[in-house]
């Protein structure tokens, strides 16, 4: 969920809405947002599924130390979305395992 | 690979990295900072509430306004900093190479200092894995820099003054906090910030750990239990908090891989966060290379400023831009800053455990 009031912080500046897509379903994000806070703000957790017993993993560190919150954005698999900034249009999937590479990038 | 020369790199633009990279700026050194993230600052921005100490250390300053203060100031001297920027390996002759979107490029310098900061910990346990536990820095840097709630029903798993202080930052930020819990049978921060959460009514699960973080794909709750003596869970007294997610504050490491490639001695100091690289009473770890801030020791941002300008001072010192009326003076009034930050009850055993190391000298 989105701050909007905050006593130190105060109210939250709007910036420009983009849209992105999770796995082809379209969400708003605030510019500025990295991948994960624009989908934790609409209740996205699971980032990707692990290779071999397909257990979900989301944001651990938040700070592109852990890697556990990496996806496929915009055919490139292994971004740290937690560090990572949205971008009109981007494309986001959640992945499994080391993920793969779109036709587009080969 | 562009090739370029300079007298002081500095790896990370936290407060240890910034700190360093102004006072060795401000005596004429040239100086690049490399910081991987897009921002500099390193976790201060996302530090909403007052430093202690006195009004030296800038205390009752918020720390982002000190993040911005240090910006404003390496701007003034000429810093050079370079965003976007991971470091990931140090060769002979001082060369760290360093990448930038796809681009690798080697930086010869007379002179490092390491100021990578640190790691949090993490604890094990059945479910730990799932989306939503992670780490309570991570979920500051949600509320904090991003401004979104990490879930609505917080279970945060540690007293220590992380544990205390971004439980409350998550109160102030909408969420609510279902409870905290210590497999110690005491409160291990402050009291000013455990009142703060007292009167607010969560519950203080002491003695108390996560056995299991509950849900399938998501959290939806954990199971907690007290511990004995020994700190095993009494799984049969274990009961059900209802949470989504479960924040770990259970302290940090020095980030001290970097640091180990460039071959620094390293030591174990379980007061200072384990493993982490030696250094002598000027930040010098070895030859030509210099640590401070979180990677020489877990301690607090005011603490690694200080370090950071010791270390940026005994650059300046070393490339014979010390001023004649700087000679020793300048060290002792940095070290008595530092001094003053490592006291009280858990600033002493630092202070001795950093005494001792020094004092110990390097053991390779």
């Amino acid at each position: 969920m989105r701050i909007e009031a905050h006593p130190i912080l105060g109210t939250r500046s709007v910036k420009e809405t983009i849209s992105i897509t999770v796995d082809d379903r379209t969400i708003l994000a605030q510019q500025g947002d990295t991948i994960a806070a624009a989908m934790l703000a609409e209740g996205f957790r699971v980032c990707r599924h692990t290779s071999r017993t397909g257990e979900p993993r989301g944001v651990f560190c938040g700070i592109g130390q852990c890697t556990d919150c990496v996806m496929q954005v915009n055919g490139v698999p292994n971004i740290r979305t937690c560090i990572t900034e949205v971008e009109e249009g981007m494309e986001i999937r959640t992945q499994v395992g080391v993920g793969r590479w779109e036709a587009s990038h080969e | 690979m562009n090739d370029s020369k300079i007298d002081l790199l500095v790896i990370g633009a936290g407060p240890a990295g910034l700190g360093a990279a102004i006072e060795a700026a401000k005596r004429g050194v040239k100086v690049l900072v490399v910081d991987e993230n897009a921002k500099p600052g390193g976790q201060l921005f996302k530090q909403i509430h007052k430093f202690f100490g006195s009004k030296e250390h800038m205390a009752g300053t918020r720390g982002f306004t000190i993040g911005e203060m240090l910006l404003e100031q390496a701007r003034e001297y000429g810093v050079m900093v370079m965003l976007n920027t991971l470091a990931w390996g140090f060769f002979a002759n001082n060369v760290v190479v360093v990448k930038q979107h796809d681009q690798s490029y080697s930086i010869q310098a007379k002179k490092v200092v390491l100021a990578t900061g640190a790691t949090e910990n993490t604890l094990s346990f059945k479910g730990c894995t799932k989306p939503g536990v992670m780490t309570a820095g991570a979920a500051q840097t949600l509320i904090n820099l991003s401004r979104v709630t990490p879930g609505e029903k917080i279970l945060m798993v540690g007293t220590g003054n992380v544990g205390l202080i971004v439980s409350y930052q998550l109160m102030q930020a909408g969420a609510q906090v279902v409870g905290i819990l210590d497999a110690a049978p005491v409160v291990g921060g402050y009291d000013v910030h455990a009142n703060k959460i007292r009167k607010a009514h969560v519950p203080f699960y002491l003695g108390h750990t996560v056995v299991e973080a509950l849900g399938k794909e998501e959290v939806i709750g954990a199971s907690i239990a007290p511990v004995d003596c020994n700190f095993k869970p009494l799984e049969k007294e274990g009961f059900f908090v209802e949470c989504d997610t479960i924040c770990l504050a259970v302290g940090l490491s020095p980030r001290l891989d970097l640091a180990l490639n460039a071959g620094c001695p390293s030591t174990y100091e379980p007061l200072l966060g384990g493993s982490m690289p030696w250094h002598d009473q000027r930040m010098r770890s070895m030859e030509d290379v210099y640590v401070a801030g979180d990677v020489a020791g877990i301690e607090e941002a005011s603490t690694a400023l200080e370090e950071g300008k010791l270390a940026g001072v005994a650059v300046a010192d070393e490339l014979g831009l010390l001023a004649k009326e700087e000679q020793g003076v300048i060290y002792e009034e940095i070290q008595s800053r530092l001094d003053k930050l490592r006291s009280g009850l858990y600033g002493d055993k630092r202070r001795q455990a950093k005494l001792d190391l020094i004092e110990r000298g390097c053991t390779r």
